[in-house]
């Protein structure tokens, strides 16, 4: 009867733990089907070896040796042409605009001194913000090109030795010309650790004043939907300057983290960024009826982002239906713009889209949430 | 005007009925207690009223304004105290004084709170955490927050639970003196004697009205006959008694025995009964008090929240 352990106690109390799990549904899902859906999810989706990637090419000769490099640079599988014959400039955008990994230039003068013999040249620009993307389609190029000049040549062995030679890659991984992986990490961490924060701060918005049973005297008195969240938002919102202020602060101090671009254009973004992360967790709060539950609705949101927004994996290494998920994430675009701005020096135009996207999340999330918002105790 | 004037309410949660065609009017500077058992339907009623919910059917105005198209208005006009408390406990009286303060735009600001507070006699407490305070302070913190806009109408959802005597009534002094100023006022209670200091009284079972009117008037309108019993072994008295027809309750009470029915003629019947069985007790005619009524009318309706 006084024993220190009874079975029969044990018993009542797992029984009590199965019963309260059983009930609240979104602990239960996450706990069991959340996992599988993450382990599919991810374990297709992620790859650390991209291949196809984008890339422009500058070729004004159409000569038999510029047409044997480009099909071998395709048939490596690293290399999608999708922008031929661009002019310089035009490449030099895509690649501000991230919409191309390589530019690959092929000089007006390749085929003749090919046939001189005269040291030919291939210019490589890769964009090196991603250190890990790149260094796959660089490590295979040197071998792959100058056999596909040989090739072309039809050489004897022998001589072919000799052209090995005098074939010459120039590589230029631009904005990092050192692959340092802080400098695309650091960037993309103020984004992450914006996400987290703002999201799940503003996600127990609503469910903290339900619980403590402040909800029902909020709403007796006169105080309209948009009020009450923008009086929850804008105080994340201040916070979030705050959080942002500090990580560039630090990226600038402690990493020596590049701030090619504009400073203003990187603030707006940011701010644009904070608000959707700040709309989105009060729109979690307008779903999860306890603080738990919009706890573990911002970590069901969580793990995606980091996973599948390129800020772990490179985002080219995804397959297509995983790029698509990625593009529904506030994260990926923020990461685009950060990267961009920071590392590339891109202007307005060239972030204009993704910033079109952050824009359209804001717009998005303010009016679920304010659709989903409870007026009435109903 | 009515301030209140309500009429075939209904409210639904799922399958259950929980506001049963309500239909209620409330005089402007009345006090009016809403009475009721547990689950009953009171909560959900007054949360129409005030616009926090809205009714499946019925139709009706408070202070004049239409309570389905209307909240907003209502809310501005309306002093809601819930039965929990719902003022911010992370936050010191006087700043929760200040924020409904602000929600309502009263101007100037530091007057009224620090009248308010005056009134409270919390004016030296004003930096004291809201959620450090007593069951009873707590209490009267919300009243004050709920009549610092000065309302037209005062819903209260069993704002004494958990009070103590003395609390309760001064609590009920302040409602009096409220009320002679005009204000309306709905109070929700179990409490027999704060039944009987309104000037009116609606009991609702099971989300059904049973009775409205004076107290005098809802106990004269139930029928019921009470006789009081003294003597010997009144336990024993009390088991006889209990399924004998005519007789609906038997309760103790003291060193005597209530017994009530609706039947009189068969309740005297049943007791000149006990009184041959039993020697030594006697059957006095005795009062009808609200709480027998009550119990009348909560087991005479079918309980629906099974």
């Amino acid at each position: 009867m006084n024993s220190v352990f009874s079975f029969a106690r044990l018993g009542a109390l797992l029984i009590k733990e199965f019963i309260q799990m059983r009930r609240d549904r979104i602990t239960f899902a996450m706990m069991l089907g959340v996992p599988l859906m993450q382990l599919v999810l991810f374990g297709y989706a992620i790859n650390n070896d991209p291949k196809s990637l984008p890339a422009a090419l500058v070729a004004t000769s159409s000569d038999p040796y510029t047409r044997a490099m480009i099909s071998a640079l395709q048939t490596t599988g690293y290399y999608r042409f999708d922008h031929v014959s661009q002019s310089a400039a035009d490449a030099e955008f895509l690649m501000s605009r991230g919409d191309v990994a390589f530019v690959v230039t092929i000089p007006a003068d390749f085929a003749r001194r090919v046939e001189r013999g005269d040291s030919p040249q291939i210019l490589i620009e890769a964009d090196a913000t991603d250190p890990a993307v790149a260094s796959g389609a660089i490590s295979t190029l040197g071998t792959v090109a100058s056999q596909a000049l040989l090739r072309a040549r039809g050489m004897q062995e022998a001589a072919a030795e000799a052209a090995l030679g005098q074939l010459e890659v120039v590589v230029h991984r631009r904005y990092n010309p050192e692959g340092i992986s802080q400098y695309n990490i650091v960037p993309g961490l103020l984004g992450v650790i914006l996400q987290m924060t703002m999201v799940m701060m503003t996600s127990i918005a609503l469910t903290r004043e339900t619980e403590r049973g402040t909800m029902e005297n909020l709403l007796a008195m006169p105080s309209s939907p948009l009020e009450i969240m923008m009086g929850k938002v804008l105080p994340y919102l201040a916070v979030g300057g705050v959080q942002v202020v500090v990580v560039l602060a630090a990226a600038k101090l402690l990493f020596a983290i590049p701030f090619t671009g504009s400073m203003s254009l990187l603030l707006t973004a940011v701010l644009i960024f904070v608000l959707a992360l700040v709309l989105l967790g009060y729109t979690i709060s307008t779903i999860a009826r306890t603080q738990m539950q919009a706890l573990q609705l911002t970590f069901f949101f969580f793990l995606p982002s980091i996973m599948l927004s390129g800020f772990m994996f490179p985002y080219r290494g995804m397959p297509g239906w995983a790029q698509v998920f990625g593009e529904i994430l506030p994260l990926t675009h923020f990461l685009r713009i950060i990267r961009a701005v920071m590392l590339k020096g891109a202007e307005l135009p060239a972030v204009a889209t993704e910033i079109g996207w952050l824009v359209m999340f804001v717009a998005l999330f303010a009016g679920v949430a304010l659709v989903r918002f409870r007026r009435t105790l109903d | 005007m009515n301030a209140i004037d309500v009429h075939g309410l209904v409210k639904r949660f799922g399958d259950k009925t929980v506001v049963d065609h309500v239909t209620m009017t409330v005089a402007e500077g009345e006090i009016v207690g809403f009475l009721g058992p547990n689950g009953s339907g009171k909560t959900t009623t007054i949360r129409i009223m005030c616009g926090l919910l809205t009714p499946d059917e019925g139709e009706g105005t408070v202070l004049g304004f239409n309570i389905r198209t209307d909240s907003l208005r209502i809310k501005r006009e309306v002093g809601y105290m819930t039965q929990k408390f719902s003022f911010y406990e992370d936050l010191t009286i006087g700043e929760n004084l200040e924020f409904v303060a602000r929600l309502y735009r009263l101007k100037p600001l530091n007057e009224h709170v620090a009248t308010t507070l005056e009134d409270l006699g919390l004016t030296s407490r004003r930096n004291q955490l809201a959620g450090t305070l007593s069951g009873g302070w707590k209490q009267r913190l919300a009243l004050a927050a709920c009549i610092m806009h000065k309302p037209k109408l005062l819903l209260l959802d069993e704002p004494t639970a958990g009070v103590d005597p003395k609390a309760r009534r001064e609590f009920w002094d302040e409602i009096h003196r409220l009320a002679s100023g005009g204000l309306t006022v709905l109070v929700s209670t179990h409490y027999m004697d704060e039944a009987e200091r309104c000037h009116r009284i609606s009991y609702i079972s099971y989300g059904k009205m049973l009775a409205t009117g004076t107290v005098a008037e809802v106990v004269k309108n139930a029928g019921l006959t009470t006789f009081v019993l003294q003597g010997p072994r009144l336990d024993q008295v009390a088991e006889a008694l209990q399924g004998r027809p005519g007789v609906d309750q038997v309760a103790p009470f003291g060193a005597t025995l209530h017994v009530v029915g609706s039947d009189k003629k068969k309740l005297e019947a049943a007791l000149a009964d006990v009184e041959k069985e039993h020697k030594g007790v006697k059957v006095a005619p005795g009062e009808t008090s609200l709480e027998d009524v009550f119990i009348q009318f909560m087991s005479g309706s079918k309980d629906n929240m099974a």
